[in-house]
């Protein structure tokens, strides 16, 4: 069923590309604002401040609503705001890496081959998202959102998959390990199968999260924990450290080709950052499903917007 | 709190990327401030910005007369430049942390690892070296 509904999803989306290759025209921006400089830059640092309490507390990554909030609804060319969302993810990564790695629930082992793939393909992800004409990224872009409010929806999450044999490749590699969870109060052994299906994956991620500069854990997170049989605790944080090393090589392409603004970039980094601290405080006292409805449809929302600007309907 | 007894090598990488965290962060703060109130002069004038958002990466880089790749580092007069010097480092953070880890695996003998490490920083290398740049 979900496959018949992919494939769908899919046909309809290479539809959409192709008419908006084909009738698109260069997406246009909102330019004529008459607002100075520092009152988008307050604007901005104030919306990712918000951004990173609802990721927090929707249990989402930051890059994943900045890209196609900032990119739909602010003066920002999308280049620069793709930029700006790969270097808001991997900040973000970066500053939850260590603890995530000392309290072992990222697991170093599991990482790098899943981040040898992913960083490789994010590389020819930025530098296709870079050459691509605006209208098709964003159509795009507003397609990937819409399949991830889809994944959101439908993908179930398994504490402790089962996993019967590791598969050949997680043998060499000798991944692995042992999952203590106070609250069964038991040892849980895990180990991964389906290696070679994951890494065909993981290129698509990473591929995905270097054109769109979104981040990847709405789609590590599955894969790991679905595909591969990873204890859900440990798939969320090493999904998470991923994202650290993914996204690097994808920001790096971004730096170098010039499509990187510090105004635009900077306060994104400290709001989200000041943002993700309030709503790790916050967490305690909020109503999870509430928030993650309020997640969906932002994300539905600006999905939307891309796709219809992408197809140069709503400019 | 679920719990994985960290192994050497993974504390090693998350003491390394703590610090080199840290630092970034501190840095990028700095020199944001020496950027926003014009310590330094900033290459594009700030006021001239909304104008350059709209901006493609190709029209961009047409407009300001910027050239793409390790050229920024001979800019860091300006405020603006500067603020990439920290952006810059954070991304570098992760090549630090894999060459951190190498001796470890080598110890250990577990080469396979060690390996697979140095290819990770080697690609991020590649990547860092401005031959993958893309104009429009």
């Amino acid at each position: 069923m979900v496959r018949r509904e992919f494939l769908a999803f899919f046909a309809v989306g290479l539809v959409l590309c192709i008419i908006s290759f084909a009738f698109g025209g260069e997406a246009q921006l909102p330019t004529n604002s008459t607002l100075p400089w520092w009152a988008w830059t307050l604007i901005l640092f104030v919306l990712t401040f918000i951004l990173g309490i609802v990721a927090v507390l929707g249990g989402v990554g930051g890059g994943v609503l900045f890209v196609p909030i900032v990119g739909g609804f602010f003066p920002f060319n999308l280049d620069f705001v793709r930029g700006a969302g790969l270097f808001v993810a991997l900040t973000g990564a970066l500053a939850a890496g260590p603890g995530l790695l000392r309290r072992g629930l990222a697991d170093l082992r599991l990482a790098i081959p899943l981040a040898l793939i992913a960083s490789s393909s994010a590389i020819v992800g930025a530098m296709i998202g870079l050459a691509l004409p605006k209208n098709v990224v964003n159509t795009l872009l507003g397609l990937t959102i819409l399949g991830i409010v889809f994944i959101m929806l439908k993908a179930k999450k398994s504490e402790f998959p089962e996993v019967k044999e590791a598969d050949a490749i997680a043998k060499a590699l000798g991944i692995g390990g042992v999952y203590v969870e106070p609250s069964l109060g038991k040892e849980i052994k895990w180990t991964v199968h389906r290696t070679p299906i994951a890494i065909g994956m993981f290129i698509i991620i990473g591929v995905m999260a270097g054109m769109f500069g979104l981040g990847a854990g709405w789609a590590n997170v599955p894969v790991l924990n679905l595909l591969m049989g990873v204890p859900l605790k440990v798939a969320v944080s090493t999904s998470k450290f991923l994202l650290s090393i993914t996204d690097t090589s994808a920001a790096f392409i971004y730096l170098n080709s010039g499509a990187i603004s510090p105004m635009i970039v900077v306060p994104s980094i400290v709001g989200i950052m000041l943002g993700s601290i309030v709503g790790v405080r916050i967490l305690a006292v909020t109503k999870p499903k509430v928030i993650r409805i309020v997640v969906l449809a932002l994300l539905l929302f600006s999905g939307l917007r891309a796709l219809l600007k992408g197809l140069g309907i709503w400019n | 709190m679920a719990n994985l007894k960290p192994t050497e090598d993974q504390l090693a990488y998350a003491n390394l990327l703590d610090i080199g965290m840290k630092v970034g962060l501190a840095g990028l703060f700095i020199a944001f401030v020496i950027y926003v109130f014009q310590i330094l002069p900033p290459y594009v004038p700030i006021n001239e910005l909304p104008a350059m958002w709209k901006l493609n990466l190709h029209e961009y880089l047409e407009t300001t007369k910027i050239k793409q790749g390790w050229f920024w580092i001979t800019m860091l007069r300006y405020g603006d430049f500067l603020t990439f010097l920290p952006i810059c480092f954070l991304a570098f953070v992760t090549i630090f942390c894999f060459l951190r880890v190498i001796p470890i695996y080598l110890k250990k003998g577990d080469k396979l690892y060690a390996f697979l490490a140095l290819l990770q920083a080697l690609i991020l290398l590649l990547a860092a070296s401005g031959i993958l740049k893309v104009g429009h």
